[in-house]
């Protein structure tokens, strides 16, 4: 019997190599550098279904393990091989709220894909793009989603931040019953995927009509509610909810303290970010909110961040945008397809180098950066070769915008505002990392508010983690 | 939403809006402000929570319109929404009583200074007020000022009210009669409150002021407001937006404030080739 399915196996493997992995579509350089609209088209139809049959069905699926929130990957590629695109995504959104948000910014390559056991010989299948196009099937052929009829616990639950953490818990305990309100200090929802992530990246409208499956599920949305300032977590305890999951991100911008960094024309990615999407800064001035254009850009950090952000500055018009990063381009944390569409459309990558101040014009506008050129030293504590400076290699480049993608602090609004809420030396809430606990009763976290900067589904799956630990507190009431 | 209640016009450009937002109403305190969005195309920006009535559910904003979002915003008449006001938002002003307290507000810099200057009259100090104006159609709440202080100085930069002189003047001659002013709380146009600082570091009299650069979020998030005191950046939305006059770098803020003056003036002129640049 094993021999046999062993074969099977070998067979299905062969057949599988000899599919090419199938490729999206997208913008061409030269046109996408030019709008906001979404750089891939998706798959077709076709490619969705050949890309599919590649996947062999693996008994023990290693691509569920490497998914944060475990999606049942093989169950939703079987369907798509059968052309069942509708059933296919309900089979995603059962363990998974967001997969037209997931199937675009998720780094597959680090997890489902990474331990595909087709990536051994040769390209894993690409799990990414098919659960892209399930879900877009989905929202495009289907009017309104029918929504499970569910037992409702008498119970409720407050979540605080509608960011990736935030929807995934209300989604989850909604579906099991919960009355649950989403906090939301903007006045639109969805945390950094409508804040911090381009439209070209991730169409709002995706994000909306996600948001919207969310609420269909019964969960309540309240917008300009900054917690800590409008109602204190102990308001909310005091108030109507039985438990409280706070799921705020990580939204304070790191600065680099250099001389000079407050001239005009520097900004935080949060906020050059922040103008772009949210505000719509690009379609000024029909829409009120400003932003730099044109001229030469700088962005210093190497994430994903940085990339929004020096790609968003190509959009906006710039001559030219340089990338500032003081490691080489193996340290990159930013994933190889962002690196790649970023060379694609023209921004210049600088290695080992760093600012160390900013020089302003007379209107107190920044005209040049100076850095210092780097070296790679022995291993730090993230694994990766520690950059050194070279002395007295000091260079200036002239600039007209400067943008600062190196990270962000959890925003200590709610740490500040909650007495007994404990959190470490860098003020991320100190949670139990099995049930998402905080230190307080009643109070749960996850997301980056917990791990600082991370991913959106890494985000998702500790709120699933929260969610189901709420429920079974709540449970035992 | 939030729905205007009432809507006065207490200078030529100067609006006196009551808007419906109780959560608000319930929690602001003296010194916070609230970002107000006024629709779907409008950017966001703070206005300073001037007063409240929690029982109504009321809280009352002051704006000036200089630019096309204030403009719209005043153009609204009671009745009509208000797509988003988020707040309270800001540190409140620590009120204590003191002793002598001298608060000064410039043109529509008074509605920023009357809610802390009532704060610091209901905590039983003794207020005196300064207030002033290019001229006396822009000298407001003037009503206001002097049912919650026990002085009120009025100055007028062409003396069609008041004395004529700026504030500076009226504060030198209080300081000059008066030896022990607790604390001084100024509020205006930058240039006025760094004459108010540079007045008051001689005599060594702790001042605030209160800033109002550019921001965005206004919840910490972004980091358009920094500004620097005592040599270090400080975010005017959740670290202000009241700070230590005397250690505030006026010039860099009056610099930021400009950031965008250029494109904006393009902007409302939807002139051919707006927005390349600053």
């Amino acid at each position: 019997m094993v021999r046999r399915n062993r074969k099977v196996v070998v067979k299905d493997f062969k057949v599988a190599e000899k599919i090419p992995r199938q490729k999206m579509s997208e913008q061409k350089p030269h046109e996408r550098i030019k709008n906001f609209l979404e750089v891939p088209f998706g798959y077709t139809e076709e490619q969705a279904v050949k890309e599919a049959s590649r996947c062999i069905q693996c008994k023990n699926p290693l691509c569920v393990q490497g998914c944060p929130v475990r999606v049942q990957i093989p169950e939703f590629i079987k369907l798509v091989t059968e052309r069942k695109f509708i059933e296919a995504a309900r089979k995603i959104k059962e363990t998974n709220s967001l997969p037209a948000v997931c199937g675009r910014v998720c780094p597959q390559e680090d997890q489902c894909e990474k331990v595909c056991i087709l990536g051994k010989k040769g390209d894993p299948v690409a799990i990414g793009t098919l659960e892209r196009f399930v879900a877009d099937y989905e929202r495009e052929h289907i009017e309104v989603q029918n929504v499970p009829e569910v037992k409702e616990t008498g119970k409720s639950v407050a979540v605080v931040g509608s960011g990736p953490a935030g929807l995934t818990v209300a989604g989850d305990l909604a579906k099991i019953g919960y009355n649950v309100t989403i906090f939301e200090a903007l006045h639109k929802p969805g945390g950094v995927l409508v804040y911090g992530i381009p439209e070209f990246r991730l169409p709002k409208d995706i994000v909306s009509s996600e948001i919207k499956y969310v609420e269909s599920l019964g969960v309540k949305l309240a917008t300009n509610a900054v917690i800590g300032k409008t109602d204190t977590i102990d308001d909310l305890l005091n108030g109507n909810f039985n438990a409280v999951f706070i799921g705020t991100g990580a939204g304070a911008p790191k600065f680099m303290n250099l001389p000079g960094e407050n001239c005009v024309g520097i900004y935080s990615a949060n906020e050059y970010l922040t103008r772009a999407n949210l505000m719509k800064a690009y379609k000024f001035p029909e829409y009120g909110t400003p932003i730099a254009r044109g001229g030469t850009v700088a962005v210093v950090g190497g994430g994903n961040v940085a990339m929004d952000s020096a790609r968003t500055a190509v959009r906006l018009g710039a001559d030219k945008v340089i990338i500032l990063y003081r490691r080489s381009k193996e340290e990159m944390p930013a994933r190889i397809e962002e690196i790649h569409h970023a060379e694609q459309e023209g921004i210049e990558f600088h290695f080992l180098v760093n600012p160390v101040r900013f020089i302003c014009g007379d209107s107190g506008k920044v005209k040049e950066v100076e850095c210092i050129k780097m070296k790679l030293g022995e291993l730090d504590d993230s694994g990766r070769r520690r950059p050194m400076i070279i002395e007295n290699s000091e260079f200036r480049v002239k600039i007209d915008t400067f943008i600062i993608a190196i990270g962000n602090d959890p925003n200590p609004l709610i740490q500040k505002t909650t007495p007994g809420l404990k959190v470490n030396k860098w003020g991320n809430i100190v949670t139990s990392s099995d049930t998402g606990k905080t230190s307080r009763e009643r109070v749960f976290a996850g997301g980056d508010i917990v791990t600082g900067s991370a991913t959106v589904i890494e985000a998702m799956g500790a709120g699933k983690i929260a969610a189901a630990s709420i429920h079974e507190y709540l449970s035992n009431l | 939403m939030s729905k205007i209640v009432s809507k006065k016009q207490l200078s030529e450009d100067v609006y006196r809006l009551d808007l419906e937002a109780p959560k608000i109403a319930l929690k602001r305190k003296p010194g916070q402000f609230v970002i107000l969005r006024l629709d779907e195309l409008s950017e966001r920006i703070p206005l300073t929570i001037v007063d409240s009535d929690s029982d109504k559910g009321i809280i009352t904003i002051i704006v000036q319109a200089v630019g096309e979002t204030t403009r719209k915003i005043v153009s609204k008449n009671a009745g009509e929404e208000i797509l988003d006001v988020a707040g309270p938002l800001g540190s409140p002003t620590l009120i204590e009583k003191k002793g002598i307290v001298v608060v000064v507000g410039g043109g529509v810099g008074t509605a920023v200074v009357y809610p802390v200057a009532k704060a610091f009259k209901e905590a039983g100090n003794n207020v005196i007020s300064v207030i002033g104006a290019r001229n006396k159609e822009l000298i407001i709440l003037e009503d206001e000022m002097e049912t919650i202080s026990d002085k009120v100085y009025i100055t007028t930069d062409d003396g069609s009210y008041g004395a004529k002189g700026f504030v500076t003047d009226a504060l030198k001659n209080i300081i000059a009669g008066k030896d022990t002013i607790a604390e001084v709380l100024a509020v205006g146009p930058v240039p006025m409150m760094k004459a108010v600082c540079e007045v008051t570091k001689k005599f060594n009299i702790k001042t605030m002021v209160s800033l109002n650069p550019i921001m965005v979020d206004g919840t910490g998030m972004c980091g358009a407001c920094r500004v620097t005191v005592g040599g270090k950046t400080k975010f005017t939305c959740v670290d202000g937006p009241e700070f230590d006059g005397h250690k505030v770098d006026f010039d860099e803020l009056s610099r930021r404030l400009k950031s965008y003056s250029k494109m904006e003036k393009y902007g409302e002129e939807k002139q051919e080739g707006c927005c390349k640049g600053f």
